[in-house]
């Protein structure tokens, strides 16, 4: 690889890693989560570099459309939204670094050692494939993720259920998600 | 855009000495600004109509004082937008604040790259193009939510709070509603899409009479979609009764017009995928537009697809200015008790109808009854 295509990568990568510290020490939480947002689009366009469309535009949808937001509105309904600008505190520092440092090592040698299927050259929509992939080879693995996502999700709402006996049962209380 | 560049390079001497990826970086940006001309223009022409329509089912006259019958009154209210005083409130997180229109423009702005305007007019014929524009969209939520928190207004925050519910909400039967035009055509890109309407069908090749499943998603997407995009009888996060003026209450000048900008964006948008997907696009009905030479050829699709958007954008307007507005329960009702699962079914139904008939519309097992 060499060309413009290098610069970009390096841009896309300077966005990831920078944002992603400014997650980590910005006390503002909101802050935090806009930085957050940078990291995202920036990990989105290294997809794009490697040629990952579909990828790239789940990254965008799942993490920007759906995790950010939902972060940001924990954030809103908390009780201390008049007192948002200090709610990111730094504690435990040096544990912190040290997992951290084992969590790199493991990352960058798997990075480093995996044998990955390299296509050269022309660019293919992977779209029908992950589809097909998705469907029969790794069925299973989609279905116990699947499977996981619904026990959150019958959890939340049984955790966020009025309790039926001491609520009046009314229509902003069936409207409530 | 890479094969556009190559074929600029060949046709144009001069440019034989300009690198590729500079050649493509110009066609891109020149796209970039057609694009943006035409999106600033149909937000500008689009408010005024939007007024005027208000005026005619409200009985009363509308915008009528700048050039003849008030048809200038769009610049007018530009002009106005650009040259008022940028106030930011003296409580408001100033970053925040300044930062969130621009995610709300962005997030609008980057869904006009796939929409296909005729037969080679698209910005880029993305292979995921549908599922691009649900991604690019959610940007939309983040810059309304910062924008409600970032003005320290109480009216401010609860909209932006219910727009983020809202959109969130009605994102999965829009996604939903869409998708069995996507399984029709066997493919996302929007391009794909239109052709597979296409054909000596006229009309009836359209995915709105396809199968009497995708006749009734039709409906569900334009309702979810009407939704999506916080207009009346779901503008509850603007509710000028109630909040004012929602999450953009605070603002002013051009960031406020970014906001109304966007919001005529995301109008068009709506229009454009509800064209693209359900009624044909940009087909000529019982013609091959492609045959045609390339400029005669892309005018008549234009200007087919622009006629249909533009039908879809006053029947929104018509709607807007009909019905009342809903409560805040009876909204998220109608979209988790109705919609979501009205368009499961509705899926499943599109989906039953492909395997069992082979792909085939009720149209096209009549066409080929005679043969």
């Amino acid at each position: 690889m060499s060309g413009p295509a290098d610069y970009i990568f390096y841009a896309a990568a300077a966005v990831t890693v920078g944002a992603a510290i400014l997650v980590a020490i910005l006390p503002n939480i909101l802050y935090a989560a806009v930085a957050l947002l940078f990291s995202f689009a920036g990990v989105a366009g290294l997809y794009v570099l490697l040629s990952a469309d579909f990828l790239a535009a789940t990254q965008v949808l799942v993490y920007v459309g759906g995790i950010l937001v939902l972060l940001l509105f924990a954030v809103f309904l908390s009780n201390r939204i008049s007192d948002a600008k200090i709610t990111n505190p730094t504690h435990f520092r040096l544990p912190a670094a040290a997992i951290c440092l084992v969590l790199f090592g493991v990352l960058s040698y798997a990075a480093v050692s995996t044998p990955y299927a390299v296509k050269e050259g022309v660019y293919l929509p992977t779209t029908a494939d992950i589809g097909e992939l998705l469907m029969t080879r790794y069925l299973l693995p989609f279905e116990v993720a699947s499977v996981l996502l619904l026990a959150a999700l019958i959890g939340a709402a049984f955790l966020s259920r009025p309790d039926r006996a001491a609520s009046v049962k009314g229509d902003m209380e069936e409207g409530k998600r | 855009m890479e094969a556009a560049a190559l074929s600029l390079m060949n046709a144009v001497p001069l440019l034989a000495g300009v690198p590729l990826w500079a050649v493509t970086l110009l066609l891109i940006v020149a796209a970039a600004a057609v694009i943006l001309v035409f999106a600033l223009t149909f937000e500008g022409v689009g408010s005024l109509v939007l007024r005027k329509v208000a005026g005619d089912i409200q009985a009363r006259i509308g915008p009528n004082r700048v050039g003849p019958n008030g048809i200038l009154q769009f610049l007018a209210d530009g002009v106005k937008l650009v040259l008022k005083e940028d106030i930011i409130p003296a409580n408001a997180d100033r970053l925040l604040f300044k930062l969130a229109p621009y995610f709300v423009f962005v997030g609008s702005f980057a869904a006009f790259v796939v929409v296909p305007f005729g037969v080679g007019l698209i910005a880029a014929d993305l292979n995921i193009g549908i599922y691009y524009v649900m991604a690019v969209t959610s940007l939309v939520v983040i810059g309304v939510l910062l924008a409600g928190w970032a003005s320290n207004n109480k009216w401010a925050l609860l909209g932006g709070m219910r727009a983020a519910a809202q959109i969130v909400s009605y994102e999965i039967p829009v996604g939903m509603a869409l998708i069995p035009a996507v399984l029709i055509a066997g493919s996302l890109s929007l391009q794909d899409i239109v052709r597979s309407q296409g054909g000596l069908l006229g009309i009836f090749g359209w995915n709105l009479f396809h199968n009497p499943f995708t006749f009734f998603s039709f409906f569900l997407y334009f309702t979810a979609a009407q939704a999506e995009t916080n207009q009346t009888p779901f503008d509850l996060p603007e509710a000028e009764s109630e909040l004012v003026s929602g999450y953009n209450v605070e603002y002013s000048g051009i960031r406020f017009g970014l906001f109304f900008l966007a919001e005529f964006g995301d109008m068009f948008i709506v229009a454009a995928l509800a064209t693209a997907c359900f009624l044909g696009g940009w087909n000529v009905p019982f013609f091959h537009v492609g045959t045609l030479p390339w400029i005669w050829g892309n005018l008549l699709s234009l200007g087919v697809f622009l006629a249909k958007a533009f039908t879809m954008v006053l029947i929104m307007m018509w709607v807007r200015w009909t019905l009342p507005r809903l409560r805040v329960d009876q909204l998220m009702r109608m979209s988790w008790k109705y919609l979501v699962p009205l368009t499961f079914v509705n899926l499943l139904g599109v989906s039953l109808w492909l395997l069992v008939f082979k792909g085939k519309g009720i149209p096209g097992m009549i066409a080929s009854l005679f043969g």
